[in-house]
């Protein structure tokens, strides 16, 4: 059984009809990717997963229970975490306290922070720094770190390497990979070569439709098929 | 100007302000004694704002709510523990300290417990209808404002209402030439102590931390699994109680309250709020002791000014800083 499946979904902002008809499934354990280009839907996807934006009609199951409609703290509750694309950090907050907020008792699993710690060594450098003082690729590892510091079952993570420099995207993908692992990931990307090297099975929308669904391996040698739905050239 | 911020920031940053403009005020001024009354005066006055104004900015920071009914808490706050105090003239006149302090407590407590009972009610029936709707949020609660003005009119009638102050706070202390306020002094001693307590509140406690980042960002509070609603009314009681307490302490202060004080306090109220910056207790704080300063002093120094003083304050303060003076991070 799918850890997540989407069937007919459709969500409205204000009058723009904005995905007409997602449906895809997640397996459950490693990196499934989602892929578009600018506007097809990837990020209303995801808050529409997460409840952030309601849709309708359609369903979302997660574990086979149907969370379409649900409050986001409601989903949260569920296992669910998500990454914005803009990282959502609370810049008046410390790090520590940006994780505690993240915690379900407001106290720490020693092993979880150190896998913290091991993924992010910057974390525990500026652990008493105010995140608006992080670099982007700090507050990307931090928002990324809320989202693993207690255990959860599937984690949206929306373009992730937007705006970060070479290494940092390098240090992120291995940290994925080793997420991956462990917990389900629903990545959107933008930036194929990352989505590439982490993804196991992938989607693509287009204007609002899924318009391909397979694996990562077969769609990362078919160019003309990257072409056609990406614009990208080989 | 990016000069002086940075030569600003590099002694303290805004903090300095309310320091500068006491040390502005006492070369200006050249009485030392008239400068401390009016120094305690002007703090006085402005943690007594500062009451009335935290909810404020907490409420507009973390709801996005903009409440002009705000001040009809201030008003109710007055009126119920005007009401309270002179039901318990007989403890207020006694020569029992105590009795005094056990008399101020209750009609402190009966404005708290309004405030948090009104605050509930105005947040569930007025305010919920309208979030994400400034423009009727502004309509409906200008209009609650009037029609809180009338309720107390109907029952407490159009006539000044003399405020009774309990025995141990009358008088006045006399140190060298310089006198100083009982009231004025315990004002600034509660209002103290209710900024500690905020302050302790939203940096050590988990429903604190809440505050801070639901201000910042109400979506991935919820996308952490917390209910930001229950939060909301939650706050919105807390705002509403503050500005009930703030408006008892400034009945006491006055001595004599009309239907209009909420009116009247609300453009000071919004006037701190925005100096201070919107959703930060400690920007409220500063914005408060400014007004309160700045009132006083002007109203010694160039009294046909009084009026503009925290206009003019405002527009400084917008020119140099334009998100005010420390606001939350967004």
């Amino acid at each position: 059984m799918s850890l997540l499946s989407l069937s007919q979904m459709k969500t409205s902002i204000g009058q723009y009809h904005v995905l007409h008809d997602v449906t895809f499934d997640v397996p459950e354990g490693g990196v499934f990717v989602l892929l578009g280009r600018n506007g097809a839907g990837k990020t209303t996807t995801l808050r529409s997963i997460m409840g952030l934006w309601k849709p309708s009609p359609g369903s979302v199951r997660f574990r086979g229970e149907d969370i379409a409609g649900l409050h986001a703290s409601d989903i949260a509750r569920k296992g669910i975490a998500f990454v914005p694309e803009n990282m959502g950090v609370f810049g008046g907050l410390t790090v520590e306290e940006n994780l505690v907020l993240a915690t379900a008792k407001g106290k720490f699993d020693d092993v979880r922070l150190k896998r913290i710690y091991d993924l992010f060594p910057a974390l525990e450098q500026f652990w008493t720094k105010q995140a608006w003082s992080l670099s982007g690729g700090q507050k990307q590892m931090l928002s990324v770190a809320r989202a693993i510091i207690e255990p959860r079952e599937l984690i949206l993570i929306d373009e992730p390497t937007k705006g970060l420099a070479p290494s940092i995207i390098d240090g992120m993908a291995e940290a994925f990979a080793e997420i991956g692992q462990s917990t389900t990931i629903l990545l959107v990307e933008q930036n194929f070569n990352f989505a590439k090297r982490l993804g196991q099975g992938m989607a693509v929308i287009d204007d609002g439709h899924i318009a391909h669904t397979g694996t990562m391996p077969d769609f990362a040698v078919d160019t003309a098929l990257q072409e056609q739905l990406l614009s990208l050239s080989s | 100007m990016n000069q002086i911020s940075q030569t600003l920031e590099r002694f303290g940053g805004v903090y300095l302000l309310p320091v500068i403009v006491g040390l502005i005020a006492f070369v200006l001024i050249g009485a030392p004694s008239s400068w401390v009354t009016l120094t305690v005066a002007g703090l006085s006055m402005g943690m007594m704002i500062f009451l009335m104004a935290s909810g404020l900015s907490l409420i507009f920071g973390l709801m996005d709510v903009m409440n002009f009914g705000h001040s009809a808490f201030v008003s109710f706050g007055a009126f119920v523990s005007a009401s309270a105090l002179a039901y318990l003239s007989g403890w207020l006149g006694a020569d029992s300290v105590a009795l005094n302090i056990l008399a101020l407590f209750l009609a402190f407590a009966a404005a708290l417990a309004f405030g948090l009972v009104a605050g509930w009610f105005f947040e569930v029936v007025i305010i919920k209808p309208v979030y994400h709707d400034h423009l009727r949020q502004i309509l409906i609660t200008m209009g609650a404002l009037i029609v809180s003005e009338q309720i107390i009119l109907a029952i407490w009638g159009g006539a000044p209402v003399s405020v009774p102050r309990p025995a141990f706070l009358e008088g006045s202390w006399l140190i060298g030439d310089v006198t100083i306020e009982i009231y004025r002094a315990f004002a600034f001693a509660l209002g103290l102590a209710v900024y500690l307590a905020l302050f302790f509140v939203l940096t050590r406690t988990r429903i604190g931390l809440l505050i801070r980042a639901g201000v910042e960002n109400r979506e991935m509070v919820e996308a952490l699994g917390y209910k930001i609603n229950r939060l909301f009314v939650g706050v919105f009681m807390v705002g509403s109680a503050l500005a009930a307490l703030g408006g008892a302490m400034w009945a006491g202060y006055e001595t004599l309250i009309t239907p209009a004080l909420g009116g009247e306090m609300m453009i000071v109220v919004f006037i701190v709020v925005i100096i201070g910056g919107l959703g930060s207790v400690e920007g409220t704080l500063l914005g408060a002791i400014m007004v309160g300063l700045m009132a006083n002093y002007i109203g010694f120094l160039a009294p046909k000014l009084a009026l503009a003083s925290n206009m003019i304050l405002m527009m400084a303060i917008l020119l140099w800083r334009p998100s005010g003076l420390k606001p939350a991070v967004k």
